[in-house]
């Protein structure tokens, strides 16, 4: 379960601005976290606290395939990810990291900058408890809750390895 | 219900006899790729995990070309550690500096990449081998560490967009011109999870050159992989460079495709995508006379020996305006040789460019150009995000070679129409 405050953007959050290329040479997610959002809100990395939520519109996380968007969104803080949807290589770098993500357009639509959410990933509900209002998000395959079971797609092959799962 | 030729290719390599779009399948890879950003985040994963082998050393292609020759000490440390991993393994198709070249590029150049292969690379534009009839998509580290420890991934099959090209291009347009009428007709999220499957006689009169840019920015619509059917030319391409058998997939009379986009290459005139998407997409009829205070040529998607002969017919004789930097970047030491050899290199420098050994440098505002707030540049990248090539104030306008060179000239963005005398 994940309650925060939620940072909203818009459609087609590219890459770029979640992480721009001049720092994909920093060392550490910690240093990669610095800087995250900076090119489209340059206040998002001050006012970021443990837990809060990110809020983005249609195609988040287009643009490059560099994990280190997801990886810098998460150091940040952000807890999870709703989304209306999703481009698909930060969907499987989320899910291949076992970083929570969810699709939901209604919640989109539903919630605003600063509002106060809970998700449960497990159930995919989402309550907005400034309005009150819930959604329910997209659930996943049976396959892809596997590989976020196990904390990720290197963890889910390892157990694999092992015959644990 | 057929498949489509994205489908087949997912379906030999899963070991199944059919497929259809949403089915998760795990199929096996014949080429893992990583680049000096994306492979020291898969090597960490790796070594987390406990791997301590790699699946295949002949099947994995490590490309320092991002921030090559290294521009600091932070990505001289992220060469090392992919350098180091790649000599842990013995890793085949390890290339540095002297030998790198565009990743996107360089791995059809080195016959790598063929026919009929299933390719996931941990770099967005890996859809480009597209062009050679294979399945290509582009995955993040983590996905690139799996590959390389089991050989294998998981995948949901995708559904597909036709889009089918009909009749030829005109003097001075070329396969950019078609991939940012494209995006700019369904949008950057409007092939999102799909294939691209271009068809139709058009494709005939494409060379392989413009296949790999119009492949190589199906991601740019959202899509999985943009893929050509194999011809003569494909195969004449391939000829001496590939080395495994080329297996030549066609897609089902009946395949299902979600929906059919059908361009006419005829009308396409030269068309630039404005900041800050590539769906803002113009003639350059209707934005010409935009300053501009520099221009890149160059790029996985536009920096083949076609793109450089492009620029420098436009370039020969004539002088890149004052007050413009304009910057040349063959993409593979291979086209850099060639256009020594044919001349292009003395066009360009007489013309005023400078030209670099091949890097991605500006494309991602790595280095070799980066630009500066208020700046404005006129560049064959692929992406013209905010802050894409520099300062988050500064503007990309996406455009062909032809384009390019004919802007770097007049100083504005301008048409290579309006070049001739």
């Amino acid at each position: 379960m994940y309650q925060g405050t939620a940072f909203w953007y818009g459609d087609n959050v590219d890459t770029d601005v979640i992480i721009p290329a001049r720092y994909l040479n920093a060392p550490s997610a910690t240093e990669l976290a610095k800087h995250c959002m900076e090119d489209i809100d340059p206040n998002f990395v001050r006012e970021v606290k443990t837990g809060d939520i990110m809020v983005g519109g249609e195609n988040f996380g287009c643009g490059s395939s560099r994990e280190h968007a997801p990886i810098a969104i998460r150091a940040s803080g952000i807890s999870c990810v709703i989304a209306a949807s999703f481009a698909r290589i930060f969907y499987r770098n989320a899910i291949n990291i076992g970083f929570p993500i969810l699709e939901c357009p209604e919640a989109v639509k539903g919630i605003k900058k600063g509002d106060e959410v809970q998700v449960d990933a497990d159930t995919g509900l989402i309550t907005n408890l400034t309005t009150g209002k819930t959604f329910r998000a997209t659930p996943f395959p049976a396959f892809i809750n596997r590989i976020i079971e196990q904390g990720g797609l290197l963890p889910y092959l390892v157990a694999k390895e092992k015959g644990e799962i | 219900m057929g498949m489509t030729m994205t489908q087949k290719i997912l379906a030999a390599h899963a070991g199944l006899d059919t497929v259809k779009a949403g089915d998760l399948i795990e199929a096996k890879l014949d080429i893992v790729l990583g680049n000096d950003v994306t492979t020291p985040v898969a090597v960490d994963v790796f070594d987390k995990a406990g791997f301590t082998r790699v699946f295949d050393k002949d099947k994995i292609a490590i490309v320092l070309d991002h921030y090559t020759p290294c521009k600091d000490i932070k990505s001289a440390e992220l060469c090392a550690t992919a350098r180091n991993f790649a000599k842990r393994f013995d890793i085949t198709h390890f290339y540095d500096v002297g030998a790198v070249g565009i990743e996107h590029a360089l791995l059809p150049e080195k016959g790598i990449v063929g026919p009929g292969d299933m390719i996931i690379g941990a770099d967005s534009h890996t859809c480009t081998y597209g062009a050679l009839g294979a399945f290509s998509t582009g995955v993040g580290s983590t996905d690139m560490a799996a590959g390389m420890a089991t050989g294998e991934n998981w995948f949901k099959v995708p559904a597909a967009i036709k889009v089918i090209l009909k009749g030829k291009l005109q003097p001075y347009v070329s396969g950019k011109d078609v991939i940012l009428h494209l995006i700019g007709l369904i949008g950057v999220d409007g092939a999102l999870y799909k294939s691209l499957e271009f068809v139709g006689e058009g494709v005939a009169a494409l060379t392989m050159d413009d296949r790999c840019a119009i492949a190589n920015m199906a991601i740019e619509a959202g899509a999985k992989n943009g893929i050509f059917p194999v011809d003569e030319q494909t195969m004449a391409y391939v000829a001496g460079r590939f080395k495994r058998p080329v297996r030549v997939f066609e897609a089902d009379a009946d395949a299902l495709y979600e929906r059919e986009v059908v361009i006419d290459l005829n009308t396409l005139a030269p068309t630039v995508a404005l900041p800050h998407l590539p769906s803002n997409t113009r003639t350059v009829d209707e934005v010409k006379g935009l300053p501009i205070d520099q221009v890149v040529i160059g790029s996985c998607t536009n920096g083949r020996i076609g793109d450089l002969r492009a620029a420098a017919a436009i370039l020969k004789g004539r002088k890149v305006a004052k007050g413009v930097r304009c910057i040349v970047i063959p993409a593979t030491e291979e086209i850099y040789l060639q256009s020594i050899r044919e001349g292009l290199t003395e066009i360009f420098i007489e013309a005023g460019c400078a030209v670099s050994t091949p890097t991605c440098g500006p494309c991602l505002g790595g280095h070799m150009g980066c630009m500066a707030a208020g700046e404005r540049a006129v560049a064959t990248t692929n992406r013209n995000f905010v802050g894409r090539m520099g300062h988050v104030k500064s503007e990309v306008i996406l455009a062909s070679p032809a384009v390019a060179a004919a802007s770097a000239v007049a100083g504005a963005v301008a048409s290579p129409y309006d070049m001739e005398v």
